[in-house]
């Protein structure tokens, strides 16, 4: 699959998350953005790359590129999908923007062999000092928004995630916290380190 | 023969520009009715060049009262064809690149047989004796027309409104001759309020006592005031609520106070008496009666269990669909309805909700997202289908 032959540098979360992709394969990028994800796969791994996405911009930037990318969000325009629709389906900082973040996650593992879904974690140790030390509550790093315009209105921390997977029955087939100098650690189950150290988590996922 | 309809009918006298071709004189089309019809004409105009293998051709569908001149200045009017801001050299759809096709649609009134053309067996205009006509047999007839031009397959069908639903006709029954498929400002079927709106121009047609019971090309007679009404009323639902007040207010036609009579007081009064009186004279009445019928029963999930996504089963097409924020016609959830379905079908398929507040008729408008997403799409279905221009 041919895109555009202008390939941008990638951000290093989404360099993450391609590196999880396997080339030649089907993927559906929820929250694409500008398409800089799913162009890069298309034009480095040759994947079949779609993409779903809110703004108006965004969604004329991805068309412009080639890309086959439809205007809508997470929590209405997943549902017609069928089951294993894709090879993997991103969903990129999205899902605690999500109005059911559970009926996502479900979603999300039903159209794609796997979900790759990544969160800003809010037990990360800046976050919790934020709120013991300044009494504030914590605004993710790099962000400009204050509480009342934080589009995150479900808020979770690297362990409540991992409950609602287990709850749901999910494999994590994949675990990475990374901190804002772009280390990478990879999560054990439970474990409080990386809760601690990760402002960034990236989890791998299937159905159970 | 004279034709009858030449001294009342301007629209349909055979002289305007453009190609004529006539099908079906062998085997008739079979019309959904279960009628038949042929020989019939098809009206159409072709822009750009057709290369070699015969691959870039793109088929642009009219809307209800459009025609087979999008581009270029119309013959008729002497104005810009209706999508003369996308169709051209250097434009969206670019004629140094892309062979255009545009027919006038079966049951028309700009060359293709309709009701205002003259019955090979009676050797009088059919009127109301013309059979009555669906998109299917408008899409039907134009595969025969491809067929005509040799051409296996387009790379792009496109169309705004009707043209959007004719879009999704070729893309559900004939979707192994096009490439690329573009719907705009469409629907998958006529809503209960879509079929209203087009009752109340008919009725306004027929209650029109020129109208003679659909036979006023042989009265001599030309139902003008009924269809400029259905005209008004039309073009009130091609428009928003915001662009109307934008464009008009409330704004007094050449006076300074209300003349508390019934005269055009208001700028958008005189607005739409003018729309009214000036498409009288582009637009057969009875053509109005089939192609808004023709409309009507649109209902491609009907056709199909009451599942829309069974009408784009293992479809290879490209699609990209796009919608007006501000239209209320065919409002964005109907779009969202044929996006759906193709999903549920994992087809490659793009959106796009343009926001604009100037309702339906935005697709026929300058409008820059509009444009620069379409030159995008076809750009990407150039580079994805490997066509060689």
């Amino acid at each position: 699959m041919i895109v555009s032959p202008n390939v941008k540098p990638l951000r290093p979360d989404l360099k993450i998350i391609s590196d999880m992709i396997e080339p030649n394969s089907r993927v559906l990028d929820i929250g694409c953005g500008d398409g800089t994800l799913l162009a890069y796969l298309a034009n480095q791994k040759n994947v079949d790359s779609r993409g779903i996405e809110l703004s108006q911009e965004g969604v004329n930037a991805c068309v412009a590129l080639g890309l086959s990318v439809i205007q809508g969000d997470a929590d209405t325009d997943l549902a017609e999908y069928p089951s294993d629709a894709f090879d993997y389906v991103v969903l990129g900082q999205t899902l605690q923007a999500t109005r059911n973040p559970k009926d996502v996650l479900e979603t999300l593992v039903r159209i794609g062999r796997q979900a790759i879904v990544s969160f800003a974690n809010y037990g990360h140790w800046r976050t919790r000092l934020s709120l013991l030390f300044r009494g504030r509550l914590p605004i993710p790093a790099g962000e400009h928004f204050g509480w009342h315009d934080n589009p995150d209105i479900h808020l979770c921390t690297l362990l409540d995630f991992l409950d609602l997977c287990e709850e749901l029955g999910l494999k994590i087939d994949r675990g990475l916290a990374v901190n804002r100098h772009n280390r990478i650690r990879i999560i054990k189950t439970g474990s409080q380190t990386a809760n601690l150290n990760g402002e960034q988590a990236i989890f791998m996922l299937s159905r159970g | 023969m004279t034709d009858p309809t030449s001294s009342l009918n301007p629209i349909a006298n055979g002289n305007l520009p453009g190609h004529h071709v006539e099908l079906g004189a062998e085997i008739p089309l079979r019309l959904d009715s279960g009628a038949f019809l042929g020989p019939f004409t098809i009206a159409f105009q072709t822009y750009g060049k057709l290369n070699a293998d015969k691959s870039n051709a793109i088929l642009v569908c009219h809307a209800l009262t459009g025609d087979q001149y999008p581009a270029e200045q119309h013959p008729v009017t002497k104005k810009g064809g209706w999508w003369d801001l996308m169709i051209g050299s250097g434009k969206v759809i670019d004629t140094s690149r892309y062979f255009v096709i545009c027919s006038n649609v079966l049951g028309g009134c700009m060359g293709t047989t309709g009701p205002s053309s003259v019955d090979p067996k009676s050797g009088k205009p059919y009127g109301l004796e013309f059979p009555v006509i669906t998109i299917g047999d408008m899409v039907r007839a134009q595969t025969m027309l491809i067929d005509h031009l040799g051409i296996e397959k387009l790379f792009c069908v496109i169309g705004g409104s009707m043209g959007a639903m004719q879009v999704l006709e070729w893309a559900s029954k004939y979707s192994n001759r096009i490439y690329s498929a573009v719907p705009i400002a469409g629907a998958p079927r006529h809503s209960a309020q879509n079929i209203a709106f087009h009752e109340v121009g008919r009725q306004a047609i027929m209650a029109d006592p020129d109208w003679c019971q659909g036979n006023y090309i042989a009265q001599k007679k030309r139902p003008r005031r009924g269809l400029a009404v259905a005209r008004m009323e039309a073009h009130i639902t091609y428009l928003s609520e915001p662009a109307l007040h934008r464009k008009f207010g409330r704004r007094l036609q050449e006076r300074d106070q209300l003349s508390y009579g019934f005269d055009a007081d208001f700028e958008v009064e005189s607005y739409l008496r003018h729309q009214g009186s000036s498409f009288v004279e582009r637009f057969d009445a009875n053509s109005y009666l089939y192609i808004t019928r023709a409309m009507d029963y649109f209902d491609l999930a009907a056709e199909h269990n009451g599942v829309l996504a069974n009408a784009f089963c293992d479809t290879n097409v490209r699609f990209c669909v796009v919608s007006f924020s501000s239209d209320w016609l065919y409002p964005t959830i109907e779009s969202r309805a044929v996006v759906h379905a193709l999903n549920a079908v994992a087809a490659n398929v793009s959106f796009l909700e343009v926001e604009t507040d100037k309702g339906h008729d935005a697709f026929l408008l300058d409008e820059p997202v509009l444009h620069k997403t379409l030159s995008g799409f076809l750009d990407g279905a150039i580079r994805h289908s490997g066509l060689k221009l």
